[in-house]
């Protein structure tokens, strides 16, 4: 089995800085690429495939080229029947496999439930553990220039739903290489929703095949008096938000979860343990999404924790609109997680 | 009938085996000691047989909600077909998965979904992961009219011409999704009839005949084997049993009394017989013997699943996911 030869490495570099873990640095689709590459060349039974991976695009850079290297048996092409293309990646799964289904954009993992929820997710439970089904399932959720109401939702609620699947979320270069080893080495489907504006960024990544561990957060910044739990892109915006509020002399502790099923609900706990305040913040809707359950489990096991209310900082439960006006205020950003930290700390119970 | 003696007994005992199996099943359903959804195959025997009978272990079927028939045809072991009927820890899917869930991976049956078309595309993958392994396996998908309603079944076949995998789709059309007929759901004949042989070899066959079954699936399963594509071959044939549960669902009005007797007239068991011991390739002494030693088997799994432990609750969160 190649896969146990991969560590876990849970070292984490400092976030979005010019690292001191090591000064190889690479960009985020290039990290992605990197470890398709390198699980390609360890385990004859990866493939990648989805709708556009070896166009000159190459699904963001993520698969770029990789169709040179592995060949087309490998790295294919699909046809667009999402619903039918899942359901032979999980026959391929089951015969041996271990496939990686590209899709540029959540909305058509809609088109694809069927198989994802009602097969993937239920094969080795309903057969008593004699089946299983190691698939990954990767799209990015896009944001910006008008890309509307079907090509920029966060569905990240609706898949952390469902028992038998697992919800991995990326924000950093290095765990977008070391979560995409975690995801194929699994041997359940695993989920993994990208977002667009992660691929803004740079960061150390070492070059060797490494696993991050999935179900297991990491603190991106330590502080005393809030903590700040940040999912995928919107890390990036709560380490903002943190040095603004530092300047201020309030320290967040910034959490990033990574992968949201399994939950690292220890490192959530223990935060707020410290701090005793806390402000979930995700790219997705606010009903019956991942800022509630997080919410839910902290009532559940932390709420003697708490000195103040939980706040949630999301996108308002609308439909992504086109126009950037609109836009502009639909996206949550640092000053929103800032205004709301600052309304936290005063005592508000942000209901007003 | 130019086909070897043991070739015709085994076609014959096998369809027995599934008929005789589900009378029982029928016979003590009214005991609620089967707490699952039975959805029986009886006069659709033939089909589940003479597609298998082609097959050797280690080719892939997956299968439907009705799925007994398949289950048993490729070689699923009946004592854990029936120990998951009862739900019992002995079951093939440890109690967890109930009649509708049928799976033995020693046969090379992956499981059974009970989503209508959504093994479909999981045989056709089963097929995809044969040619990238290289290996010489094919893999069989038995589903019905009603899957045949579903757009997957389009996304799967047009995949599989696409890269001329070893697939076989064995369109079994018994003509009711529940109480509704075909022609209620189908404007015709499905589309795939149309398809170039080159592309996909296409038959329908009477699925009441096990010999005609038997041999255009045999020349499917050789195509496939030889690396010549994906065929569709289409059974014609009648659930004589109401949708799910045991015995007649005449009473309910959307079928005839007669039209169901025409349909039982057609059985495939009964008509096989009496070819068989007309051209005296068995005579009645060896059928009353072979009648014997399956009814003798059944009871053993009956007894072997009313005898099993029941899963332990403590035990509800094991198998969510694999190590």
């Amino acid at each position: 089995m190649p896969w146990s030869k991969i560590k876990c490495d849970i070292d984490e570099p400092d976030f979005c800085r010019v690292s001191d873990g090591g000064n190889r640095r690479l960009g985020y689709a290039e990290a992605v690429r990197e470890a398709l590459e390198q699980a390609m060349a360890l385990d004859p039974a990866v493939f990648v495939m989805g709708q556009g991976v070896d166009d000159p695009s190459g699904m963001f850079g993520t698969t770029l080229n990789l169709h040179k290297k592995h060949g087309r048996e490998r790295v294919f092409d699909t046809p667009l029947s999402e619903n039918g293309l899942t359901g032979i990646a999980v026959g391929a799964a089951i015969g041996g496999m271990r496939p990686v289904y590209f899709h540029n954009r959540p909305d058509f993992l809609l088109l694809t439930m069927d198989q994802l929820v009602n097969h993937a997710s239920k094969w080795s439970y309903m057969f008593g553990g004699v089946v299983n089904v190691p698939l990954v399932v990767w799209a990015c959720t896009g944001r910006g220039w008008g890309s509307a109401a079907q090509h920029s939702q966060a569905l990240q609620g609706l898949f952390m739903h469902i028992p038998g699947l697992k919800l991995v979320m990326p924000s950093t270069c290095y765990d977008a290489k070391g979560l995409m080893f975690s995801a194929i080495a699994d041997n359940n489907p695993v989920i993994i929703l990208e977002h667009r504006f992660n691929f803004k960024h740079k960061g150390y990544v070492p070059e060797h095949a490494y696993r991050v561990p999935l179900g297991k957060g990491v603190v991106r910044r330590t502080g005393r008096d809030v903590t700040i739990v940040a999912v995928s892109y919107m890390a990036t915006e709560a380490f903002k938000a943190a040095d603004k509020l530092s300047k201020e002399g309030i320290e967040a502790e910034v959490i990033d979860p990574r992968t949201l099923r399994p939950l690292d609900e220890e490192l959530i706990l223990s935060s707020l343990a410290k701090t005793g305040r806390l402000l979930i913040t995700d790219s997705g809707w606010k009903t019956g999404g991942i800022t509630a359950e997080i919410a839910a489990m902290v009532a559940e096991k932390g709420f003697h924790f708490l000195k103040a209310p939980v706040r949630r900082v999301t996108c308002p439960d609308l439909p992504t609109p086109a126009g950037y006006t609109l836009e502009k205020v639909f996206y949550p950003d640092e000053a929103h997680i800032v205004a709301a930290i600052s309304e936290l700390l005063a005592g508000h119970d942000g209901l007003h | 009938m130019d086909y070897p003696r043991d070739i015709l007994v085994a076609l014959y005992r096998g369809m027995l085996r599934i008929r005789e199996v589900q009378l029982r099943i029928e016979s003590l359903y009214h005991q609620d000691e089967m707490k699952t959804p039975v959805h029986l195959c009886i006069g659709q025997e033939a089909v589940a047989v003479g597609v298998c009978a082609n097959l050797r272990k280690d080719d892939f079927i997956s299968s439907s909600h009705r799925g007994h028939g398949h289950y048993l045809a490729k070689g699923g072991d009946l004592k854990a077909m029936i120990a998951e009927l009862y739900c019992r820890e002995t079951g093939c899917s440890k109690g967890r998965g109930g009649s509708m869930h049928l799976v033995d991976v020693s046969v090379s049956h992956m499981g059974s979904s009970s989503i209508v078309g959504g093994g479909i595309p999981i045989a056709t993958g089963l097929a995809l992961a044969v040619r990238m392994k290289k290996e010489n396996r094919v893999s069989v998908t038995f589903f019905g009219d009603g899957a045949a309603d579903e757009g997957v079944l389009y996304e799967s076949v047009n995949f599989a011409i696409l890269k001329q995998l070893p697939v076989v789709f064995i369109y079994e059309n018994n003509q009711f999704s529940v109480c509704s007929h075909i022609s209620a759901r189908q404007g015709g004949q499905v589309i795939f009839h149309s398809t170039s042989h080159e592309l996909m070899y296409t038959r329908i066959v009477d699925g009441n005949s096990v010999l005609d079954v038997y041999e255009a699936s045999g020349i499917a399963v050789e195509r496939a084997r030889a690396g010549e594509g994906p065929s569709f071959i289409e059974c014609k044939t009648y659930r004589v049993r109401g949708h799910a549960g045991s015995g007649s669902d005449a009473a309910l009005g959307y079928r005839t009394a007669e039209e169901i007797a025409a349909w039982e007239g057609k059985c495939p068991i009964a008509s096989f017989r009496h070819e068989l011991l007309n051209r005296k390739v068995v005579d009645e002494m060896d059928l009353a013997n072979m009648r014997k030693e399956i009814l003798l088997e059944i009871d053993e799994a009956f007894q072997f699943a009313r005898h099993s432990p029941l899963p332990d609750g403590k035990n509800l969160h094991l198998y969510l996911f694999a190590e």
